[in-house]
């Protein structure tokens, strides 16, 4: 198992949920692969189906309408499958904290988070980071 | 003999071999893509990453489908693929060859797409049906245009369907490439190969932004690395064949031949690469007419020149 995970390591496709975010942090997921950022370098790809995902990016606060759709993703990734949230949204609101909308008061309600990177919304350079801490967490 | 033909299947020119040098072909493609757009790229054994760890992933059915034909589509596509690269791959390194195996390999081609039609579609899901309706259209369009290239040399070389033999007669007689009809048929079956490979213009069928990869939206872990692998070991065979077909083969007499021999092979791939990050994807009906209005008619001008010797 040892020797899988650091092959995992270095093969990340990453799969984009936006949950009902402002839209801000999606845009910053997506200069990550701009010639600026180019996780490439990394073997980061963004990848556009659910079934090749091995990490759920997901931005926003999570409102009632995309609740269940969240848990039903989550269940339809290839297992092991790791979630990040995004933004402060995820963790606990930013902008929207007192919105009637919001189906728990943060991500890891709904389903099992492996990291937060909080920011409104978080730096590039901030998210590769949160990125490489998680995985230099799998042994 | 046995273990002879086993050892070509399994060792060089087949499985093993095929398979790495096609990742590392599929890594020149992910390299020369990220310089042309002024980024760095993966490191060099990103594509060998990624199929181990594919390998190790949950592999997930869809409920209320055909089980049996979802799990052997990608076994069927990964065989023929194999079988074609080993058949291209002695007739490039050994000179050897099976009677008529031009005729088998069209037939193993057509063996691939069909298994990806099937598996495909077999997942019901609506993006996948989609992709597997414009992989149909595609195989219909291209398939003729790229018949009637292979046929240039097969009436070049006096009606010989073996690759050997096509070898043999440019051996003697100069390169298919260096008459009209060749360089008309060569220009044709590289734009045949890029549909073959599903690379843009191309990739109608997979359209990573428009149907989310289309035919593999459904498939995961070791049936998407089934997948992946026999797309890389395309990598290898397709080009190969165009230089077998068209450009003299390779020749082991000395170290400049063999240069030459790796050039050619380089070359094709290195334009198709740049065709690909040149030309946006174009829309099925455009395909269609594309190949049927004027890639077709100019291969079939080309095999008339052939059978006039021009
Ligand atoms: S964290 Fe901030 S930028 Fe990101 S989605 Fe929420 S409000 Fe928008």
């Amino acid at each position: 198992m040892a020797f899988y995970n650091k092959i995992i390591k270095k093969s990340i496709w990453v799969f984009h949920v936006s949950a009902s975010p402002c839209n801000n942090c999606d845009i910053e997921i997506l200069d990550l692969i701009t010639p600026g950022y180019d996780i490439e370098r990394f073997g980061i790809k963004l990848v556009g189906s659910v079934r090749h995902a091995d990490v759920l990016l997901v931005t926003g606060i999570v409102s009632h309408k995309i609740a269940p759709r969240i848990k039903q993703l989550y269940e339809q990734a290839p297992k092991p499958v790791f979630v990040v949230g995004i933004g402060t949204c995820t963790v606990g609101g930013a902008t929207f904290k007192q919105s009637y909308n919001k189906a728990g008061a943060s991500l890891d309600k709904i389903i099992p988070v492996n990291a937060f990177i909080p920011g409104c919304p978080p730096k590039p350079e901030a998210m590769i980071d949160g990125i490489v801490k998680l995985l230099g967490t799998l042994k | 003999m046995f273990l002879k033909y086993l050892f070509y299947l399994l060792i060089f020119p087949g499985f093993l071999f095929a398979s790495v040098f096609g990742m590392i072909v599929g890594w020149v493609d992910r390299k020369v893509s990220a310089r042309v757009q002024f980024r760095v790229g993966p490191p060099f054994f990103q594509n060998f990453y990624d199929i181990f760890k594919l390998w190790g992933k949950e592999v997930i059915l869809v409920k209320n489908s055909p089980y049996f034909i979802f799990l052997i589509a990608p076994i069927i596509a990964f065989a023929s693929v194999l079988i074609t690269s080993t058949l291209v791959g002695t007739a490039f390194f050994f000179n050897l060859s099976i009677g008529g195996d031009l005729i088998f390999i069209i037939y193993l081609m057509m063996i691939y797409s069909v298994a990806l039609i099937l598996g495909a579609s077999s997942t019901g899901n609506i993006y996948s049906s989609i992709g597997a309706g414009r992989e149909m259209k595609l195989l219909l369009s291209d398939e003729l245009a790229f018949i009637l290239v292979i046929l240039v040399p097969i009436i070049q070389a006096g009606y010989k369907i073996d690759l050997t033999q096509i070898l043999i007669y440019q051996q003697a007689n100069g390169m298919i490439i260096g008459s009209a009809s060749g360089i008309i048929a060569f220009i044709v079956g590289i734009i045949c190969l890029q549909a073959k490979m599903a690379m843009q213009p191309f990739d109608i069928a997979h359209a990573e932004t428009e149907i989310i990869d289309g035919v593999l939206i459904e498939y995961s872990g070791t049936l998407l690395a089934f997948w992946k692998l026999s797309h890389f070991i395309m990598y290898v065979f397709l080009p190969m064949l165009l230089v077998i077909l068209f450009w003299g083969g390779i020749s082991f007499a000395s170290v400049g031949s063999i240069i030459a021999g790796v050039l050619k092979y380089l070359l094709i791939v290195v334009l198709m690469i740049l065709i690909k990050n040149t030309n946006p994807r174009i829309r099925i009906d455009t395909a269609i007419s594309f190949f049927w209005k004027y890639a077709s008619p100019l291969a079939l001008v080309a095999v008339i020149l052939a059978i006039f010797g021009v």
